[in-house]
């Protein structure tokens, strides 16, 4: 192999520390470096001309301006060294947008590089021509196009099938009314695989494009043209063809049988990512089939590729175990043997440990609790902060989805807590978030499994000056409200918060004015004091309106008719329970149609993170030219800030519409994503729902709509 | 499809990029380091994916400092092994970045990203600051020829340095694209030539394990590569047959020596044609020219852990902590394991190490807080053990000793746990008893051809979880 490592002339100028200067995307190259290479770009020798380009594309790749020598470039495109020719393109390529006038120019040498007698100069040409996003040079593009499509060599066609791609979408007219559309649907008939995958991939994308929606419809014998070329084109290509087939619904379900198997044969291909456009395929086809025996071999088919992704790089594993966690939902039998896969290794990225404790979770039996549980305390005494919280709350999720664990769920959790409260003792106040978590946790087991574990109360209860969060705070206030009767000194406890009741948490003040009037209906003598203080606060002496409306309902409710407040207060509440499916029906089954994409790994639709509108060339180009502006001169900050603020608010707002859609009460109280920094952003409702209903069930109904919304305004507060 | 790439230095600054679709603005860039950065701070782990204003950030990190120290297989392990100590590291990972405007296909992006990384690497040997600006000029070809308009195109190395070099140019003569391009064996060119014709296959089995603290075994499974070096001339026919459990059921035949083995999912590289594979599990292809990669399988048998550690640990509060490290190799007597090195982690304070070992060498390296306990030759069978004897330096103020005293349980931070690690190679052995029954090679010209088969075991991520310190108060008064 040669050795690419020989010394060179340098191109880029160096600092002292050796590091490039990058800084310099503001900077245009000095008057002088710029008269020298436009001498050297005119030179009459011919290596001159050369060490020229290559200086200028240096230039271009620390972000210098180097278009002001864009006709001195041009001049040098003819020419018969292939690198120097594809310098220049390259240069062609970022520049053309900032000169559209002198595009011009180069036309001439495009069209006739497009007729060269060199395969690779004629694909080179036709690329980079598509790459070229300038309205004047596409009319020009059509006739070199036309020929290129037609070239006797493959590796001209399947460049020139991108190209038609290209076209459409800078003038989506132009590339129907001169049949390139239409000659691309011929070329999925081509005897080479590789111009069959890139044509299939060009219709796909014209097909998306298009308004119509009808420019890519498989049929018999393209369905057949893709099956062949299935087995012979790359890794690239094979996936084109299945995400084609994937979009294809199969007539009856002998067909759909049909293609199953040959599509079950790339299960084994070592690209991770034909397997899972496979295993989309299949899945997507299995909704047509109706014999159980044929879905139960399929399903037992799809798992060991599934769990066999878990063995490849770390990026990829989180895309698969983001996949399988949606496939889980749909089938939730597909890997129910296989938990031991998902346990995670002390050297697995973060994001890959807080994943696959999601689909622990959606595995847990009776069988394997216990396993899981060990796991799970072990992961608690780990170190990073997010992956212990979530293992924390794994553990209470365990309980309420297995009744039979739920004690020994309760016992870990305590000892837990003790082995944390004994270690911050020694000072580490680390530790602290374990208990913090644990507490929000066992009041989700209180609500599942009511009067059964109140044992344990006290030992919350000596926890309760650790706790400095608002939802371990609220969580433990809410308990003492529900079980005051069986606590001695609730009132007490409670009365401990009143001093600082205005500094508190939104979340916690809504509690404890709960609480208080629990337990006021529950020990009136005890409590006359703290119930009447509370509602004072709230009413007088609260600006938010939701403290002030629920401390007033509460008012009325007391004062009109003590046993009606009792019977709406103290009213059983609706047992809660661990949904294995936390995405609803539709969004499921859409999700599903989009495995193995980035709305499949956000488990968002496409639209919600989609922008909005395409720029067109036109826009781009002003785009471009307004880039070059902003970096020449210094734009204030403030005005920078202020503005990707307003983005962001605004993108927040629309990608949080689709979630909104679905009631909030048919989302679990458990069913909230991994808070991801995407899912933080997005999520907007996913993260309240949780206490909001909490706050449901143990207030009037009137309160409870006013929580949800009150934390939705104050997320969106947040926000800003 | 990506609309750009860019490569990315330690500091997140744009080495190089290519702009494939123009949808978008080329400066959004920018926002990807303090959004990473950001999100580290929050304590979320930062996603190999995410979406900021319209626009999706995919990328993968690329580590040049492991690329010389470990084998290609063994980078992203070791980048895996460190990836839990977030921000330091970060900042050693270079960054290959695309984004996107569409909801593209995330698998495919990041997979491609992994092959871009890769074809630098075997053009340029390692992937660095320097060579990407030496050799920007490649690296633009190669950016160009491997993605058009956001989509792969080709991505095989050998078959791309058949086209782009620079040493081609120096010659006067124009090169072309290979037919291998567009051919259905996009892998290999035509006329390849030896003098002699040779097949080497290695048959590699990692062995990955989980033993929690207990010593309960979690997960025990067999990763199983076999690779190839083919010197072959022409374009030969080749099929390769094994001890496969399936393709004996299926012909009704048994195996006439030894067991048959149960693969539980089998990886092919392209050159297999995985439909004659499905139907009667035979695995026929022409291979590429050099080495490569054939296959991959897993098997989930429970097999005793080859090499068992056991550690006692007791923990003399606030003064020292003492180590007692058990190894048993647990395979036949006939073989041995070589360049056996287990690591025992120790607490990230201790000094003054003192060690009694009855076989090979033990030093201590501070820089991984671990013991290192090296055995040259570990014969099946045996066992063997070592001592070993820190002082703790931080803990012997008398504020943590008072501490002690009054609170019996010990102090100790959550600090992080790592496992026991053991690496070891096997040689002339698998642990699932695969084994090459035949290798059949046809070329029109009708050439012999020698296939030379070696096996070998060596660890995978192999783990074995540090049992709870017994803690031992008595006060040691200096």
């Amino acid at each position: 192999m040669t050795d690419f490592r020989i010394p060179k002339p340098k191109f880029f100028t160096t600092t002292k520390k050796g590091h490039l200067t990058l800084l310099a995307s503001l900077q245009s190259i000095s008057t002088r470096e710029n008269y020298e290479l436009k001498s050297d770009l005119n030179s009459e020798y011919r290596d001159r001309r050369k060490d020229a380009i290559k200086k200028v594309i240096a230039n271009m790749t620390v972000g210098k301006d180097v278009s002001g020598l864009f006709p001195d470039v041009l001049k040098n495109m003819q020419t018969e060294d292939l690198e120097q020719k594809k310098l220049v393109y390259l240069y062609l390529m970022n520049y053309a947008k900032t000169q559209p006038e002198l595009v011009i120019l180069a036309v001439n040498t495009f069209v006739k590089d497009t007729d060269d007698g060199n395969p690779l100069i004629r694909a080179l040409a036709i690329r980079t021509m598509g790459c070229i996003r300038v309205e004047k040079i596409i009319d020009y593009l059509c006739e070199p196009l036309r020929k290129c499509l037609k070239d006797e060599n493959p590796y001209v066609r399947k460049t020139a099938a991108i190209c038609v791609a290209k076209l459409y979408d800078l003038n989506p007219a132009l590339a129907t009314d001169n049949g390139f559309v239409a000659t691309l649907q011929d070329m999925v008939s081509d005897s080479n695989p590789m111009v069959v995958a890139n044509a299939i991939t060009a219709l796909a994308e014209i097909n998306e494009a298009s308004e119509t929606k009808d420019i890519f419809v498989i049929n018999i014998t393209t369905l057949n043209k893709l099956l062949v070329a299935l087995n012979e084109c790359t890794e690239w290509g094979r996936i084109a063809i299945l995400t084609a087939l994937a979009e294809y619904r199969p007539v009856d379900e002998k067909e759909a049988e049909h293609i199953i198997e040959r599509v079950v044969p790339q299960f084994q291909h070592v690209n991770g990512s034909v397997v899972l456009a496979g295993i989309k395929v299949v899945i997507l086809y299995m909704r047509v089939i109706k014999t159980e025996e044929l879905i139960r071999q399929l399903v037992k088919k799809m798992a060991p590729p599934l769990v066999t992704l878990l063995s490849s790089v770390p990026e990829v594993q989180y895309v698969a175990l983001r996949n399988i966690n949606l496939i889980l939902q749909k089938r939730p039998d597909i890997l129910q043997h296989e938990i031991r896969v998902f346990f995670c290794k002390y050297n697995d990225p973060l994001y890959v440990k807080l994943e696959k404790l999601e689909i622990m979770i959606k595995l847990a039996n009776d069988k394997n609790v216990d396993q899981l549980l060990s796991e799970l305390k072990e992961y608690a005494s780990e170190v990073d902060v997010d992956f212990v919280r979530k293992s924390v709350r794994a553990i209470g999720q365990c309980a309420i989805k297995i009744e039979e664990s739920s004690e020994r769920c309760i016992n870990v959790l305590l000892d837990l807590i003790n082995s944390s409260n004994t270690m911050s003792d020694m000072a580490n106040s680390k530790v602290n978030y374990v208990v913090q978590e644990a507490i929000v946790v066992i009041k989700d087991i209180f609500r599942k499994y009511p009067r059964k574990y109140e044992g344990i109360i006290p030992t919350l209860c000596k926890n309760l000056d650790a706790l400095d969060e608002p939802e371990a705070k609220a969580s433990l206030i809410w308990i003492i409200g529900e079980y005051a009767e069986k606590i001695d000194n609730a009132n007490e406890l409670l009365e401990s918060f009143l001093e600082t009741f205005r500094e508190e948490n939104v979340q916690v003040q809504l509690q404890l004015i709960t609480a208080t009037v629990k337990v006021f209906l529950k020990k009136p003598q005890k409590s006359r004091d703290i119930v009447q203080q509370v509602l004072q606060i709230a009413t007088t002496d609260c600006d938010n309106p939701d403290i002030r409306d629920r401390a007033y309902v509460y008012w009325r409710l007391l004062s009109t008719d003590p046993q009606a407040a009792k019977a709406v207060v103290l009213s059983e509440k609706p047992a809660i329970s661990v949904e294995n499916q936390s995405i609803s029906g539709p969004l499921l089954d859409e999700l599903i149609n989009h495995i193995s994409t980035l709305a499949s790994v956000y488990h968002k639709p496409p639209e919600s993170f989609l922008g909005r509108g395409t720029f067109g060339a036109d826009a781009v180009q002003r785009r471009a030219i307004e880039e070059q502006e902003e970096e020449s001169r210094e734009s204030p900050i403030q005005e920078q800030v202020k503005n990707e603020n307003l983005l962001d608010l605004d993108f927040s707002d629309t990608s949080a519409t689709p979630t909104s859609a679905n009631p909030p009460s048919a989302v679990s109280p458990f069913s909230e994503s991994t808070s991801t920094n995407i899912d933080d952003l997005l999520g907007l409702f996913g993260n309240d729902t949780k206490f909001g209903t909490t706050a449901n069930s143990s207030t009037t109904p009137a309160g409870s709509s006013a929580t949800t919304q009150s934390n939705a305004l104050n997320d969106l507060v947040s926000l800003i | 499809m990506a609309s750009a790439v860019f490569v990315l230095d330690l500091k997140g600054k744009v080495l190089i990029s290519r702009n494939y679709r123009g949808d978008i603005p080329m400066s959004a860039v920018e926002k990807f380091m303090p959004l990473v950065l950001e999100a580290e701070e929050e304590q979320q782990a930062p996603t190999p994916c995410f979406t900021h204003e319209g626009i999706n950030y995919l990328y993968i990190r690329h580590n040049n400092l492991y690329c010389i120290l470990f084998k290609k297989e063994d980078i992203h392990r070791s980048l895996r092994y460190f990836a839990s100590s977030t921000i330091n590291l970060l900042h050693l990972l270079k960054t290959v970045l695309a984004l996107t405007k569409k909801n593209s296909n995330a698998t495919t992006i990041l997979l491609f990203l992994h092959k871009l990384t890769e074809v630098f690497t075997e053009y340029f040997k390692e992937l660095e600051e320097e060579s990407i600006r030496d050799n920007f000029v490649i690296i633009y070809e190669l950016l160009d020829e491997m993605m058009d308009f956001g989509y792969p195109q080709t991505t095989e190395t050998k078959i791309l340095q058949e086209y782009i070099t620079q040493e081609s140019h120096k010659l006067e003569i124009q090169v072309r694209p290979p037919m291998a391009v567009t051919n259905a064996v996009s892998w290999r060119s035509e006329n390849i030539k030896y003098r002699k014709n040779e097949v080497f296959l290695d048959v590699i089995e990692s062995v990955n394990l989980l033993v929690n603290a207990n010593g309960n075994v979690l997960r025990s499974e067999i990763l199983g590569v076999i690779k190839m070096k083919c010197y072959l001339t022409g374009m030969p026919e080749l099929r390769l047959g094994l001890n496969d459990k399936v393709m004996f059921e299926s012909t009704g035949r048994s195996p006439t020596r030894g067991k048959a083995i149960e693969m539980e999912d089998v990886k092919f590289h392209q050159c297999v044609r995985l439909s004659r594979f499905e139907n009667d599990r035979t695995i026929s292809f022409i291979p590429p020219d050099g080495g490569f990669e054939l296959m991959s399988y897993r098997l989930n048998t429970q097999v005793k852990p080859l090499i068992w550690v056991e550690a006692q640990v007791e923990n003399y509060t606030g003064s020292r902590i003492e180590y007692t490290i058990k190894a048993k190799a647990q395979f036949k007597r006939r073989s041995t394991a070589n360049n056996v090195e287990i690591y025992v982690p120790v607490p990230d304070d201790a000094d003054t190490p003192k060690f009694g070992n009855s076989i090979g060498s033990v030093h201590y390296a501070p820089e991984k807080s671990a013991i290192v306990w090296k055995i040259k030759q570990f014969q099946g069978g045996k066992d063997f053990t070592m001592r070993a004897h820190f002082g703790l330096p931080s803990h012997c103020l008398l504020i943590s000793r008072l501490h002690a005293y009054i609170c019996p349980k010990i102090v100790e931070d959550p600090e992080k746990k790592p496992p026991i690690g053991v690496k070891f190679e096997i040689p002339y052995f698998t642990t699932s008893g695969i084994q090459v029954r035949y290798l059949k090679i046809v070329e029109k010209s009708g050439y012999q051809a020698l296939p030379w088969v070696r096996y070998i075991t060596q660890n995978g991520d192999y783990q074995l979880r540090m049992p709870e310190s017994i803690k031992n108060n008595k006060m040691s008064f200096i």
